[in-house]
């Protein structure tokens, strides 16, 4: 098949422009989780985003206004991470760790009650970009415009605070609100980023991107432009190529991701030898 | 009346209930270059916290350049420079320029851009730190010395009014050490900001500062050397060798 028929198909044009919106906001946001060792915050979300969608699946909400609808249940959450880790005398991961396995078995627990959903609800857990519809795909958009602004208007506290949080609060940042910032705009990303590779996949989408452009990176900008690039070729490489092959989408987009940290660990290793 | 750089009363502060300073008072002049001393464990890094605002105290007051502590905003007048950086990842992704220009953010408004005042102020700090060809180099690449000079230049790139450096040399070489006393001490005579160093250096910080705070919990010592070392009392506290050998001034 070749690249102009494939892009001919409506379908594929959406799931195009929709993957490659969320690859920006899964590999920017990245770069910050992963330097803050904050990486698994993705996945606790994502496992919030499991028990949500059952919830939304148990009142009959389906696709967009099952998108509308989670929304602020995992906002909610992801605050809900950081209060448990401020208040409570509750380190981050294990704070993580809490809200993840509540959001699970939340999932579980409306499944087997409700039943019948069962289908569609573990759809859900490895994704399909490809029926990424048009008013999903304006939620993308729209929600690309919001992380995106408020990365560029907290850009700069955000890098100080990322660089060192003591550092940063001495300079009167506010840290406490630069982390609830950054984790609010990793949950609006985390429910988008189940649409492209499925709840079970979106941490490796937040920090494959994050780790191959730290690998080869000079500076902190170069890091965030250089994490976009990399999420944004993998996704469209990964959904052609599974188009193709007739491969699963979110699998394939992480395992190429996996392949393109390969090369850059090696590339740095052989440069630095010389 | 000459205004104080820092003025504080009946301070006490603490961790989970455990006290660890009790009742500090004590006060700076501009220009003034405080050694801070004591034993591990006296407070004298819960001072440092408390003074930046990165530890609510339990009790006291605080005024930083004539404003109280909370209604002080012009962070870009305070410099500070840890021991070390908290948490410090050496494949932290940032370069020399990146960081100095860090210490700019303080006191900026929203939305805190930089602008080409704030290059010139970068570009200044890091030519008087003699870092200036390295400032494309990643930070995490730097040697230790090397490293903290670059902290230190984050630290002065606002030409602030109180330097605070809380043991900014226990990780660097003698050779290195003395270079970077040198130059807070020039910061110091030159630019006639006030400096609040701890150290663990007794012997030789009475070759540079100005005042001797000792600390241990609460104040044991505060004021100049010629007058610690004629106190008796502190030769009671000290012992002869203890007092001498901060008099001596290696």
């Amino acid at each position: 098949m070749d690249i102009a028929e494939m892009l001919s198909y409506g379908f594929m044009q959406r799931a195009l422009i929709g993957g490659s919106l969320i690859a920006i906001l899964c590999s920017v946001l990245g770069v910050f989780l992963v330097l803050r060792r904050l990486s698994l915050i993705g996945d606790g979300l994502a496992h919030v985003t499991f028990g949500s969608v059952a919830l939304a699946l148990f009142f009959r909400l389906h696709s967009f206004y099952l998108t509308l609808a989670i929304i602020p249940m995992v906002l909610a959450c992801s605050m809900g991470i950081l209060k448990l880790a401020q208040k409570a005398r509750i380190y981050g991961d294990a704070a993580i760790g809490i809200v993840s396995a509540l959001g699970i078995a939340t999932g579980v627990m409306l499944a087997s009650v409700a039943g019948g959903f069962n289908v569609d609800l573990f759809s859900y857990l490895f994704g399909n970009i490809l029926s990424i519809s048009s008013s999903e795909l304006i939620i993308a958009a729209v929600l690309f415009a919001v992380v995106i602004a408020g990365v560029a208007i907290f850009y700069n506290d955000l890098f100080a605070s990322t660089f060192d949080e003591e550092l940063a609060k001495s300079s009167g940042i506010d840290t406490d609100r630069i982390n609830a910032v950054l984790v609010l705009l990793t949950a609006l990303t985390v429910v988008l980023a189940m649409k492209v590779v499925g709840i079970m996949l979106i941490s490796a989408l937040l920090i494959l991107p994050a780790v191959t452009a730290l690998q080869l990176a000079k500076g902190f900008k170069a890091a965030i432009v250089c994490a976009a690039g990399i999420g944004v070729s993998t996704v469209v490489v990964g959904i052609s190529f599974s188009f193709a092959m007739n491969l699963p989408t979110g699998a394939t987009i992480v395992l190429i991701n996996f392949l393109a940290f390969l090369c850059a660990f090696v590339a740095r290793n052989l440069l630095r030898r010389r | 009346m000459s205004r104080t750089v820092l003025d504080i009363k009946n301070l006490c502060a603490g961790y989970h209930g455990s006290e660890a300073l009790k009742d500090v008072s004590f006060s700076v002049n501009p220009g003034d270059y405080i050694g801070i001393c004591g034993p591990n464990g006296s407070g004298k890094s819960t001072l440092v916290k408390v003074i930046l605002g990165l530890l609510a105290p339990t009790s006291g007051e605080i005024a930083l350049l004539g404003t109280p502590q909370s209604a002080f905003r012009d962070w870009q007048r305070i410099g500070y420079l840890p021991q070390g950086l908290q948490f410090f990842n050496p494949h932290f992704p940032a370069t020399v320029d990146e960081v100095v220009r860090l210490g700019r953010l303080a006191g900026k408004r929203f939305p805190k851009r930089f602008n080409r005042e704030d290059a010139a102020a970068v570009e200044r700090t890091m030519e008087w730190m003699g870092i200036s060809h390295i400032k494309g180099c990643m930070i995490g690449e730097l040697s230790g010395g090397l490293r903290q000079r670059v902290l230190l230049a984050r630290a002065l790139v606002n030409d602030p009014a109180l330097l605070v450096l809380d043991e900014p040399t226990t990780a660097l070489d003698p050779e290195t050490r003395e270079s970077f006393y040198k130059l807070i001490f020039e910061m110091n005579r030159e630019k006639k900001a006030t400096v609040l160093l701890i150290t663990h250096d007794t012997a030789t910080i009475g070759k540079y500062a100005s005042h001797l705070l000792y600390l241990d919990k609460k104040v044991v010592f505060y004021g100049g050397f010629d007058a610690f070392c004629n106190s008796t009392e502190m030769t009671g506290f000290f012992g002869e060798h203890g007092q001498h050998l901060v008099c001596h001034r290696h």
